[in-house]
């Protein structure tokens, strides 16, 4: 009886609390990030469904669901379907290994905030990150289309590019906290009294700007640049198919949002973990300090996307390779050198 | 290996538009694209062919006025001030000076409406979207003001031949010097958001670049020309209106690149406000309209006015056969013209140049087609 509970009750009640927390999560930010480019636009925004129109991202999701999928007869149909699934189940995965906070104890049962701790978890939601990425190549390759097919080589090297910078960055990390998973991470945080956003600006910079590009936002949106290719890699795509896509890349901001939180920002501990007299901050629950960094991340995505223009396709790559990477290059050799010396 | 692979790599054509979100209108270019380079690149028009000219030898010279709203309908009103003088200047007509201040008015007006239009999707081809609301909410104040004048918003139909249909209502002087009062700060804000943004100075320096030599061959005029360097404004040059008594300077741009016709833009509408705020100072009382006969009926011969539209010159050359219809007409339309340097300006650029650029020379595609 206590296997069944352990082993298959509790893991299969958080996999559906994870997947309707992805879900709602994003439904929210649409809305969010519509509603709050329109403030900064000095217009309404959606609000005819439901209060302050909340209910904006549900309307759309059932359109989306109704519509009739299109499948352009050019394309390659067995790839074409499978991209949108890639893209959509990678971007889940990832929050399997993302804790929300510390241990729980309901009915005498502790319960983790976490569905897994992997000791390679950090590798593993990268690896899984990368693996995306061929969803949106083989997405627009296979629509056979030219705009698709230039979004999707733009984001192929994009993608790369972005991926050594930000696994760089994460190495500087990595040297305080020996360890890959991302429970470790936030108690090593915990045990050394700091955030590592603080010690770690540098890697900090690095992981928050590869993110943006990994996550395909502005000012890094080219696959998808819209006053460009129309609509980048996902141009073919209509109906459900595009709805993943859409989801996928909501999932994607709120998961460099968690990443940042976790890595740089302490996880569920709460604001300045040293100083004793701010300990009154305790009695707000581990999970709202989470919830509430990752809120601030979303609104910097949002902020940004609002604000700048698109950088150009070149630029792009420079600013990858000759400042990114041996920045990152240097901190870790900076970083390492000075915890040699302190050991 | 390799050399095998690389002998079998061939350009791509591809097809820009007529249906694309930064084409501006349904302008179609086709691409020869070496990756994402641009190697060779042609315009096609006529998507938008109207027969414009062809219409109005079936028209009278009134019936005319309101087809040519549809020309460059982000700024019906200098097309409108291009014909009637044109008319007028065929017919020696002479129009009252209050008249030509309220057009002045109006046309600076409509300039300055048109250029935050250029620099809305300007912004918005480039990424910035912001820009794009923040622009549309200062043209609807412009808008509203042209509402008050003669009660259309978009296609104003504004003149008359020999001077206005109506003199301006009450609350109007307040309205537009209440909005010119207020508008130089709003400029700051769009300059604050993209002159000094590293990203907007990325994107546009060095792009597109055109010299002075090449632009006048290639007969580019309005704000395209300025940005190259070459001091040539109709209004100073030729003035027609009272332009001639209204203090303003021409901006320039050094390299002509897409920055530079950015800034000359910018600067023009400073230069508006200045020039709408001396003709508000300086207008008479008096007449609003000429003595024109009922049935206008110009004399047999032919007539060339142009004037600075916010595009460039716009000219329309009239022939007279002694009819109430104009014999032909034909229309020298800014963006057509300026529109031949985009071959040029983009070649060896990428895609997303292509973006900046067609947006920097300001074209509208009701009047490339006509």
């Amino acid at each position: 009886m206590n296997i069944f509970v352990d082993y298959i009750l509790i893991p299969i009640i958080k996999i559906l609390f994870i997947i309707t927390f992805v879900f709602v999560a994003v439904l929210i930010l649409i809305w969010l990030e519509r509603r709050f480019q329109g403030f900064i636009q000095s217009r309404l925004g959606p609000n005819r469904v439901g209060p302050q129109g909340i209910l904006q991202s549900i309307a759309d999701a059932l359109k989306l669901l109704t519509k009739e999928d299109v499948v352009p007869h050019q394309v390659d149909k067995f790839i074409f379907n499978l991209s949108p699934i890639i893209v959509f189940v990678t971007a889940l995965v990832v929050f399997a290994f993302i804790p929300f906070g510390t241990d729980l104890t309901l009915f005498g049962k502790k319960i983790s905030l976490y569905l897994a701790d992997l000791n390679v978890g950090l590798l593993f939601i990268i690896g899984f990150n990368s693996i995306g990425v061929f969803g949106i190549i083989l997405g627009g390759w296979a629509a056979k289309s030219k705009y698709p097919l230039l979004g999707s080589l733009r984001s192929a090297s994009q993608m790369i590019s972005y991926e050594v910078a930000l696994i760089m960055s994460l190495v500087s990390v990595l040297f305080f906290t020996r360890s890959l998973s991302l429970v470790e991470i936030v108690k090593a945080q915990q045990e050394m009294k700091v955030w590592f956003a603080f010690i770690q600006p540098v890697a900090l910079f690095i992981f928050f700007v590869a993110g943006v590009a990994e996550s395909n936002r502005l000012p890094f949106d080219l696959p998808e640049a819209e006053s460009e290719l129309v609509g980048g890699f996902h141009t073919e795509y209509s109906g459900m198919k595009f709805a993943f896509y859409f989801v996928a890349e909501f999932a994607h901001i709120l998961f460099f949002s968690a990443l940042v939180t976790i890595l740089f920002f302490g996880g569920w501990l709460r604001p300045f973990p040293n100083v004793s007299w701010l300990s009154f901050l305790d009695y707000i629950p581990p999970v709202f300090w989470f919830l509430g960094k990752l809120a601030f991340f979303v609104f910097l995505f949002m902020w940004m996307r609002a604000t700048w223009p698109r950088y150009r396709y070149d630029q792009l790559e420079m600013i990858s390779w000759k400042w990114l990477i041996p920045l990152a290059l240097a901190n870790i050799f900076i970083t390492g050198f000075i915890v040699i010396l302190v050991k | 290996m390799r050399k095998t692979y690389l002998e079998h790599t061939k350009e791509i054509i591809m097809n820009m538009g007529p249906q694309h979100p930064s084409t501006h209108g349904v302008l179609r270019i086709k691409l020869w694209l070496d990756g994402e380079t641009v190697v060779k690149s042609e315009p096609m028009i006529g998507y938008l062919h109207r027969g414009i000219e062809k219409l109005a030898e079936y028209r009278t010279y009134t019936q005319f006025m309101p087809i040519t709203d549809r020309l460059d309908y982000v700024a019906a009103a200098s097309n409108n001030l291009a014909w009637v003088q044109a008319v007028e200047k065929l017919m020696e007509i002479e129009v009252p000076r209050r008249a030509d201040f309220i057009r002045v008015i109006i046309t600076e007006l409509m300039r300055i409406a048109n250029h935050l239009v250029w620099l809305g999707t300007q912004a918005n081809d480039i990424g910035a979207v912001t820009v794009l609301l923040y622009c549309f909410r200062e043209r609807e104040e412009i808008l509203d003001i042209f509402e008050m004048f003669c009660g259309a918003r978009l296609t104003l139909n504004a003149f008359r031949i020999g001077g206005l249909a109506h003199d301006i209502p009450v609350g109007f002087k307040e309205k537009v010097k209440n909005f010119i009062e207020r508008f130089p700060k709003y400029i700051d804000d769009y300059e604050r958001l993209l002159s000094e943004n590293r990203i907007w100075l990325k994107r546009t320096k060095n792009v597109g670049i055109i010299n002075a030599e090449e632009a006048i061959n290639l007969g580019l005029s309005g704000p395209s020309l300025r940005a190259s360097g070459v001091k040539w404004d109709i209004r100073k040059s030729n003035p027609y209106a009272v332009y001639d008594e209204l203090e303003f300077d021409i901006p320039t741009g050094e390299v002509g690149d897409v920055y530079d016709r950015y800034k000359v833009r910018i600067e023009e509408m400073r230069q508006s406000i200045r020039i709408i705020k001396q003709a508000l100072e300086q207008m008479p009382n008096g007449e609003i309209r000429a003595k024109v006969p009922r049935i206008i009926k110009p004399p047999p011969g032919e007539i060339y006015h142009s004037i600075e539209a916010p595009k460039g010159e716009l000219g329309f050359y009239i022939v007279s056969d002694g009819s109430t219809m104009p014999y032909r007409v034909k229309i020298r339309a800014p963006s057509f013209v300026n529109l031949q340097a985009l071959s040029k300006m983009i070649e060896g650029h990428l895609v997303a140049d292509i973006v900046a650029i067609i947006g920097s020379i300001d074209i509208v595609l009701g009047e490339i087609d006509r």
